[in-house]
């Protein structure tokens, strides 16, 4: 297989000194099309901000042998204000950060990437429309057209298909296998099994530690799925619920 | 027709203290429409609210120093405003009370801290010089103070104003592409404080906000953009100011009052027919979905 994009090694992430994912060891190589799998509160959210590096390690590490300015990440929507008052056009630009940062003017060419992005997701002409007016699936567009403009080699999606319409989905997805034959490394969390099994070829099952990693068919077994749901009963009865991110 | 027109400038023609305060009003509106419309945005209506009261004790003690002399009163002011922000972020991020309920605390401590200093040594007319202001006395002094603000304040939203409202829009996003938004959030705590100084001169620690948060909430109902949102916010302040201190000239009425009252009517206005989401914009939308 290829080298390495990102490696995890004894990963250990806590709220509050309360672990949500623990001891995940392994390696996403350069290229892959992995999605994570697990029950509500097993740390699929928390895993991905601890790859990125909003939540620090508290034991382990992560290595990403691009740099973390390789990565593009795709927070849940229910974290952004959707009513925001700003042009579709000036959000999907955002995405250029990295190359303009804080002073920088957004020039022509920008402005054509912003274009282009926008037509790439089925929004063409809506860049001079205010976010507001969005439904929740033409504003997942946007933010999918803003992870273009990222052009990062590294894109983590957080459930980025939940509250979508099936279209919406069907096209991002369509945008998903574009950029995995891009050879991008791509880690999403997913809800639903069966797009996991005939899209994404690798699979890792997170309940807090590490259940599986691997080729989708050996991993998302019905033993394996009955093993993850057992796992969070059990949390569920110890009663002490941890955290998930989105909450 | 011109009488009447002469009639809308003719005060502020005829006395200077007129003339300074519209030009306070100016200064302020420049100042705090922008800095409103963030806290807007970033629901932080409330702990603008705090701070301006958290600003009291400050210019109490300063106040207990010097007098009612502008500089003490403003850097009191200005210590306390971000000792509260600061200490209220902190019980925020250590403890399990949210900010706004950790602001809430520290700003009825204040008021009521700032009201027992001044009572120590000043009169009751103190006390309400400093509650609700007196932008009918404002002296080139304190309109330099006020003017050196705004124009400090615009120059550094100009700066950190792309990172501030992205941070609004998605803090994630912001960090996960190595924005220091924390950063950015800092500064603008500055200068909110910096704002509520300023407002303070004219408004009292009572009604600072009034320019602040009012204008923005009226701009919210009339703009889809940010930018164009602290414009609208920045001309209904000046309008509240104008119209209020022509209010108060003609009717004797308290002038701080008058100009919050102005700009609370342009709030209920926008309320009922704004172009955005108010009342009166939905109605229509709502039969379309029965039909």
């Amino acid at each position: 297989m290829s080298e390495a994009a990102i490696t995890l090694d004894d990963l250990t992430l806590a709220y509050d000194r309360r672990p949500a994912v623990q001891h995940v060891s392994g390696v996403f190589p350069c290229g892959s099309l992995t999605a994570i799998v697990g029950p509500n509160g097993a740390g699929k959210s928390t895993l991905l901000k601890g790859i990125v590096g909003l939540i620090r390690p508290s034991r382990g590490r992560v290595t990403c042998a691009s740099g973390r300015a390789q990565i593009a990440y795709l927070p849940q929507q229910a974290e952004i204000d959707r009513s925001f008052p700003i042009m579709v056009g000036d959000a999907v630009a955002a995405g250029a950060w990295r190359r303009i940062g804080v002073m920088r003017a957004i020039g022509p060419d920008i402005r054509g990437q912003v274009q282009d992005a926008l037509s790439a997701v089925g929004l063409e002409g809506f860049a001079r429309r205010p976010v507001g007016s969005l439904s929740a699936g033409q504003f997942q567009r946007v933010l999918f057209a803003r992870l273009l403009l990222q052009d990062a080699s590294i894109i983590l999606l957080d459930e980025p298909f939940n509250a979508v319409d099936q279209r919406t989905t069907a096209d991002l997805l369509r945008l998903v296998r574009h950029w995995h034959g891009e050879q991008r490394t791509i880690i999403a969390v997913l809800h639903d099994y069966e797009q996991v099994r005939a899209h994404f070829p690798t699979t890792l099952l997170l309940a807090r530690r590490l259940l599986e990693w691997g080729p989708t068919a050996n991993v998302m077994t019905p033993a394996n799925l009955h093993r993850m749901r057992g796992m969070s009963e059990d949390w569920e009865e110890a009663g002490f619920c941890l955290p998930e991110a989105h909450r | 027709m011109i009488s009447q027109l002469y009639a809308l400038v003719a005060p502020f023609l005829d006395y200077g203290f007129m003339r300074r305060a519209l030009v306070a009003c100016l200064a302020l509106s420049i100042g705090s429409g922008p800095i409103g419309v963030l806290l807007l945005l970033r629901r932080m209506s409330l702990v603008g609210d705090a701070m301006s009261h958290a600003v009291l004790p400050g210019a109490a003690i300063g106040f207990l120093f010097s007098g009612l002399s502008l500089w003490g009163l403003t850097l009191g002011g200005f210590a306390a405003g971000l000792a509260v922000a600061g200490v209220a972020g902190l019980v925020a991020r250590h403890t399990m009370l949210k900010e706004d309920a950790s602001f809430a605390g520290f700003y009825l401590t204040s008021l009521a801290l700032g009201v027992l200093l001044v009572s120590m040594r000043g009169s009751n007319l103190d006390l309400l010089h400093i509650l609700f202001g007196t932008i009918l006395a404002v002296d080139d002094q304190a309109l330099l103070l006020v003017a050196s603000i705004a124009s400090l304040s615009t120059l550094v939203l100009a700066f950190i104003y792309r990172p501030l409202v992205l941070e609004c829009l998605d803090p994630g996003f912001l960090r996960a592409v190595g924005g220091r938004g924390q950063l950015y959030h800092l500064v603008f705590l500055v200068l909110v404080v910096l704002n509520l100084v300023a407002s303070f001169q004219a408004l009292g620690t009572l009604m600072a906000v009034g320019l602040m948060m009012l204008p923005a909430a009226t701009a919210r109902f009339w703009t889809i953009q940010v930018w164009s949102m602290c414009l609208t916010a920045s001309v209904t302040a000046f309008l509240s100011g104008f119209i209020g201190l022509l209010l108060s000239y003609r009717f004797g009425l308290p002038s701080g009052p008058a100009i919050v009252l102005t700009a609370a009517g342009f709030y209920v206005l926008s309320i009922i027919v704004g172009r955005h989401g108010s009342l009166t914009a939905r109605l229509p939308r709502r039969r379309n979905y029965r039909g």
